[in-house]
């Protein structure tokens, strides 16, 4: 089974949630164009990153009732879409979210579990922390969505693994950080490292969509990817420009990969749990 | 002062990076707010050269406006070497002189220190490039760099001010490497760093130091986090770490806004937090 997927890798207006819709929706139209069956768009796609106090009055709730959602909905219809926003649940918590949409229909909505507030990062702040890591089902096959600093820990690709995710698609607003002299970001070198390792270590595809643009001082770099179950790049954004990047997958690479190396049919759950159990219960870890 | 005999530090950068993120920060800070312009204060030394090289880069020659703004006392080399960078970018350019606009202040007050002189200089630089600011409908770019920025070696409201800074994250010697690659002249690398303020100043002889040495330093305190026990172990001497590291926390009011007294239960500054770029 092939899947045609798009990375967006787009600059937003901060807090302007109708100037990066009406972005969107003409994204959309080029990647349906190219014949597209999935379009990726960065955290936060929908609001820019650093909110700060804007983040109650850029959130919204993903249901068809939403005027934003509406469109995007609607869209869907087309091809199947990730965007990034601000969750507002009916307690008004609120979350930095992406939402899985197709058909029309809102068939996921993730959380960001792990909230960065440290050095330059803020989030905990401003947003509540999401409680869920689920893996979905698409008509691509299983998949899961992580946030950003998600994917800087561990345990969540893994959990989505188990789960059943055999695409995994990550999403950032990643400020770029880390200037020496080779030719990229050591932010940018941090995050393709760990995703090839995530991609190799489960047999597994892990698609990367990261936005660009600056907000005050800060550059957002881009270079979104995606790597395959063998742990190859099979395509790759530009840094620090917008791009469309389109790339062909075959899912059935699944099949050799996991065929040759059979760590999913291997892995012992039974006894992680059994020792996550002992570990967890020993209070002094 | 002795610096101490430590390792060096390597502080070279990928100079095509830094040019591609600050030419693209200068295009995205100045049009998103409506603007297509920048002004610059050009001394015809290395970091406002660079700042020009950079924004013309960023914006079209044609749409930078680089001020020259000499004191009867400015070295000639500083104007030919503005000229120079001037000529080889084709920016746009305007001649300033502040002597008549501030040696009124220094006849009324002729025990003026050199330190006093020097502030109202740069003031009064300042009041040019803003005023060019309204009249070129450009935004005034900044020309400080991080090891002046944390050594404080710079004056509130003068040459500190601006609408935006493209270096004021690159230490000296990492500023002059993205300078030579950017193709600055050899004569603007080469002549001693002064901020030109009185006859025979300069930087290294002013601190006491130089920014081969104290940029080193400065990488290890803040961007690698030593305390400053370590930077000694690291072989740095002690009393050029103790300078630095209070020159450091002193001139700390430099880089922050002037504090607000919290009455209400939203203050501007606290929790009534926007980046500027809110809604663009």
């Amino acid at each position: 089974m092939k899947l045609s997927l798009a990375l967006a890798q787009i600059s937003t207006h901060l807090g302007n949630v109708t100037a990066n819709l009406e972005k969107h929706l003409a994204i959309i139209e080029e990647a349906r164009a190219a014949g597209a069956d999935l379009l990726v768009f960065p955290e936060l796609s929908l609001t820019g990153y650093v909110l700060q106090d804007l983040a109650s009055t850029v959130a919204q709730r993903a249901t068809s009732d939403n005027p934003v959602f509406h469109h995007l909905l609607q869209a869907s219809k087309a091809l199947d879409l990730v965007v990034g926003f601000v969750d507002e649940d009916p307690r008004h918590r609120f979350y930095i979210a992406s939402a899985y949409l197709a058909r029309g229909e809102v068939m996921h909505v993730h959380h960001k579990v792990y909230l960065p507030t440290y050095g330059l990062f803020d989030e905990g702040r401003f947003f509540a922390w999401g409680d869920s890591i689920q893996a979905f089902d698409t008509r691509f096959g299983r998949a899961g969505l992580l946030i950003c600093e998600d994917f800087w820990h561990a345990s969540p690709p893994y959990l989505l693994w188990l789960d059943g995710a055999d695409l995994l698609l990550f999403t950032s607003a990643s400020p770029g950080r880390g200037l020496n002299a080779e030719p990229y970001l050591e932010s940018a070198r941090w995050v393709e490292h760990i995703n090839r390792a995530y991609a190799s270590l489960f047999t597994t595809f892990v698609a990367h969509a990261n936005r660009v643009g600056y907000e005050d001082g800060l550059n957002f770099w881009g270079g979104s990817t995606l790597f395959d179950p063998d742990g190859e790049l099979l395509a790759k954004g530009p840094y620090h420009q917008e791009a469309l990047t389109l790339v062909e997958v075959d899912l059935d690479q699944l099949q050799r990969t996991r065929t040759r190396l059979p760590l999913l049919r291997d892995e012992r759950t039974a006894l992680v749990r059994r020792e996550m159990e002992r570990i967890l219960g020993n209070a002094s870890r | 002062m002795q610096a101490g005999n430590h390792k060096p530090i390597d502080l070279s950068i990928n100079t095509d990076l830094a040019r591609r993120i600050l030419t693209g920060f200068i295009h995205s800070e100045i049009t998103r707010v409506g603007f297509t312009r920048g002004v610059i204060g050009l001394s015809g030394g290395v970091d406002s050269s660079l700042a020009c090289y950079l924004a013309a880069e960023a914006l079209g020659a044609e749409n930078v406006l680089a001020v020259l703004m000499p004191y009867k006392s400015s070295s000639p080399d500083s104007l030919e070497h503005a000229q120079m960078v001037i000529d080889l970018l084709g920016v746009q350019s305007l001649t300033v002189p502040i002597t008549e606009m501030v040696d009124p202040l220094f006849e009324r007050f002729p025990e003026a220190s050199q330190v006093r002189r020097g502030n109202a200089m740069a003031r009064a630089r300042m009041i040019v490039l803003y005023d060019q600011s309204e009249a070129f409908h450009g935004l005034v770019i900044g020309t400080g760099n991080k090891t002046e920025i944390l050594l404080g070696y710079t004056t509130l409201y003068g040459d500190a001010a601006c609408a935006l800074n493209p270096l004021g994250d690159l230490y000296k010697t990492q500023l002059r490497q993205l300078a030579q690659a950017m193709g600055i002249p050899a004569d603007i690398l080469a002549k001693p760093p002064s901020a030109d303020l009185w006859l025979g100043q300069t930087d290294e002889g002013e601190l006491g130091f130089t920014y081969a040495e104290v940029d080193q330093l400065l990488y290890l305190l803040v961007d690698e986090r030593y305390c400053p026990e370590e930077c000694v172990a690291a072989g740095f001497a002690q009393d050029f770490v103790r300078k630095v590291v209070e020159r450091i926390q002193r001139y700390h009011f430099k880089r922050v806004m002037p504090p607000i007294a919290k009455l209400s239960n939203r203050t501007v500054g606290y929790d009534f937090l926007y980046l500027r770029d809110w809604g663009t």
